[in-house]
């Protein structure tokens, strides 16, 4: 859980910026990561997969999760190029990273909170 | 790092993270924050709030950024209104729509708070930038309406005094550009109490307001002087001594100042820094130059200023043009001028006076000359005696005080001789009788005329027969300088008597002088047309007068009025 996930010179930055709205940060990502992991598996066209990708990609790069920001723009780029086969295996390592990142974010989440 | 001063600040950003840590950044740099998900909310948002400052995502669900930016950019209208686009698009195409869409900067994703510091005090720079180019416009634009509203109440007020005159009698054509004035051009006529014409053509250094309140009391003095009689040397010496005095040391004005006398037959021309004027024959063949002789007015002191005039014969139907420098002072593109030449050329090919200024101004334009708004064109047809009426003075008193009887004698001797004329004075004198008021102009001719012969004829010695032709006018006006320089004696003796007469009156002018006298009888007795041209104008004066008489050998005339 590190260096390759999250960026931590980010994430502290984000924590000074936000002052008292850090948790709220948090929550929000948490929450909107499962929305655009939804569209994700939902997306009915290579266009909407596309743009949920994009918008997930900026999220977690402006959240530090560089890994995650990776996979989804390898994800964005790749459904510009038909045929989509294989494309599966690509969201699958996103809803594996996202697996890895969101137990760290809640663990960030539990420590302001207590503080 | 705040801005100088807080903006309102509109973040549209459709993911929930980046619209929460985009307002907290924006809001912490002291900044006023409004949000919203997508395209459409903005830009009800931005018309509802007016931000100053708008940060867009490109890509948003419902509208995307860039419709959402064309929006905003026609609402916002002249007011620059900053849209930095925020977005991690990589591909130079996306990048370009932003801008031509009306973005005006870009912001990659992940958000840096100190860049997104510097884009915002920036974007502020160029919005003020632009309010204040658009403040000084307006300003800019009120000022020229506010000058171009004086200039009109100027030019109204202005047009009543020079157009007191009668720069519109029927024997005037002229052009002037419609705000010549306020480029210093001046065009004022009217008619002498003895029926002559005075016109005037003035030009002004400078341009604007400057060079248009010279004119005001330059037109005093030549409405106000030419209808007391006075003649062109006093009037120039009372134009040029006031403009002197009132005028900065660099303004002063070039004038062309004639007189047009039907009854001599002659016009008399000062010429003081004016292009040549044109003296032109019935059919429009340029007979000779009306050139410049003399510093313009307002430049010398009264004691050094020439009063100068030439005299020259002026036919009926022949004509005189004046113009300003505007015409012969058109450049071309290539700073060539359009010169006296080319408008020599427009002169000789001219068939039909009236058409004139028509082709001066055609010339002009196929010349390819910027259109100038100092351009005067005067062209006076010398008038037959019917032609034309002086309009008639207008008097403001009551006349209850017109005194009826009394006598004056007045006698002009050596000195006094060479610099005053005594005709304005008492013709002053005797409008104080209203009876005598409706004859004003022939008092006024029947004294100058006698005057000049006692003058010119009696007491110098001249012999009329000079002036047959040009050149004998010329030569006649020099003489008469010459020997008025060298006079060291004799003298001109002017007596008037009122008497009351039954319900009228009566006045007995007799004009005497030291000359030799004449002889009476074979003088009256030549043929008239002789004597209009070069005679004593005796006939003029048997017309003009109850009766005339001359006694003492022709070295007294007399002359009665009654009413």
């Amino acid at each position: 859980m590190t260096d390759m996930h999250i960026d931590h010179k980010v994430l502290s930055d984000l924590q000074e910026v936000m002052e008292d709205g850090y948790l709220q940060l948090l929550e929000t990502f948490l929450e909107d990561s499962e929305r655009r992991l939804s569209q994700l598996h939902g997306a009915k066209s290579a266009d909407e997969l596309g743009m949920a990708a994009h918008s997930f990609k900026g999220s977690s790069s402006n959240m530090g999760a560089v890994g995650l920001a990776q996979l989804c723009q390898q994800l964005e780029e790749r459904v510009k190029v038909r045929p989509l086969y294989g494309i599966e295996d690509l969201i699958n390592r996103i809803d594996q990273e996202y697996l890895e990142v969101k137990c760290f974010y809640r663990g960030e989440r539990e420590r302001v909170s207590a503080n | 790092m705040p801005a100088e001063q807080g903006l309102t600040v509109l973040v549209a950003e459709d993911g929930a993270v980046d619209r929460l840590l985009l307002a907290q950044i924006v809001r912490r740099q002291g900044h006023q924050v409004f949000t919203a998900e997508n395209g459409e909310q903005a830009v009800a948002l931005f018309a509802e709030k007016r931000p100053q400052l708008v940060l867009l995502d490109a890509l948003m669900p419902v509208m995307d950024g860039f419709e959402a930016a064309r929006q905003i950019k026609a609402l916002a209208g002249e007011a620059l209104v900053p849209i930095i686009f925020l977005t991690s698009l990589n591909e130079e195409d996306a990048l370009v729509r932003c801008l031509e869409a009306g973005g005006d900067d870009f912001m990659a994703k992940p958000y840096s708070a100190v860049i997104l510091g510097a884009k915002i005090r920036a974007m502020d720079r160029l919005r003020r930038l632009q309010a204040t180019v658009l403040e000084q416009r307006d300003q800019i634009t009120r000022h020229h309406h506010h000058l171009l509203n004086e200039q009109r109440v100027a030019k109204a007020v202005f047009d009543k005094v020079a157009h007191s005159g009668c720069i519109t009698a029927p024997n005037i054509r002229y052009l002037q550009s419609p705000y010549a004035l306020f480029n210093g051009d001046l065009l004022l006529a009217a008619f002498t109490p003895a029926g002559d014409m005075h016109v005037l053509l003035g030009d002004f250094t400078g341009h604007g307001l400057p060079a248009a309140v010279g004119a005001m009391p330059l037109a005093e003095v030549f409405y106000g002087m030419t209808a007391k009689g006075y003649g062109l040397a006093q009037m120039l010496r009372e134009m040029n001594a006031k403009l002197k005095r009132i005028l900065p040391v660099d303004m002063f004005c070039c004038a062309l100042l004639l007189k047009i006398s039907v009854q001599r037959g002659a016009v008399e021309i000062w010429n003081g820094g004016m292009p040549d004027g044109y003296r032109l024959s019935a059919d429009g063949a340029v007979l000779g130059c009306l050139g410049s002789r003399h510093l313009p007015l307002g430049i010398l002191a009264p004691e050094r200023f020439d009063d100068s005039t030439e005299v020259l014969p002026l036919a009926a139907g022949e004509r005189l043009l004046l113009l300003s420098d505007g015409v012969v002072d058109t450049a071309d593109e290539q700073e060539r001028l359009f010169g006296v030449e080319r408008l020599r050329e427009v002169l000789a090919a001219n068939r039909d006076p009236a058409q004139l200024f028509d082709e001066v101004m055609q010339a002009l334009e196929r010349f390819g000359g910027r259109p100038r708004d100092d351009i005067s064109l005067c062209d006076i047809r010398m008038f037959s005696g019917e032609d034309c009426v002086p309009a008639p003075t207008l008097y403001s008193d009551s006349g209850r005080s017109s005194p009826l009887d009394w006598s004056l004698g007045f006698e002009l001797r050596g000195e006094s001789l060479k610099r005053f004329n005594p005709v304005p004075y008492l013709v002053q004198l005797l409008q104080e009788i209203h009876g005598l008021r409706p004859r004003t102009g022939a008092l006024h001719s029947v004294l100058s005329e006698l005057y000049s012969n006692a003058l010119e004829h009696g007491v110098l010695g001249l012999d009329s027969q000079l002036k047959r032709d040009v050149q004998g006018f010329a030569d006649y006006y020099q003489e008469r300088a010459r020997r008025l320089l060298a006079l060291a004696d004799g003298f001109v003796r002017i007596d008037l008597k009122v008497e009351p007469s039954g319900a009228g009156g009566r006045l007995t002018l007799e004009v005497r002088d030291s000359g030799a006298g004449f002889d009476v009888r074979s003088v009256l007795s030549r043929p008239s047309l002789e004597q209009d041209l070069s005679g004593r104008g005796l006939n003029l004066v048997q017309r003009l007068g109850s009766c005339a008489e001359w006694c003492e050998g022709g070295r007294c005339a007399r002359v009665r009025f009654e009413w």
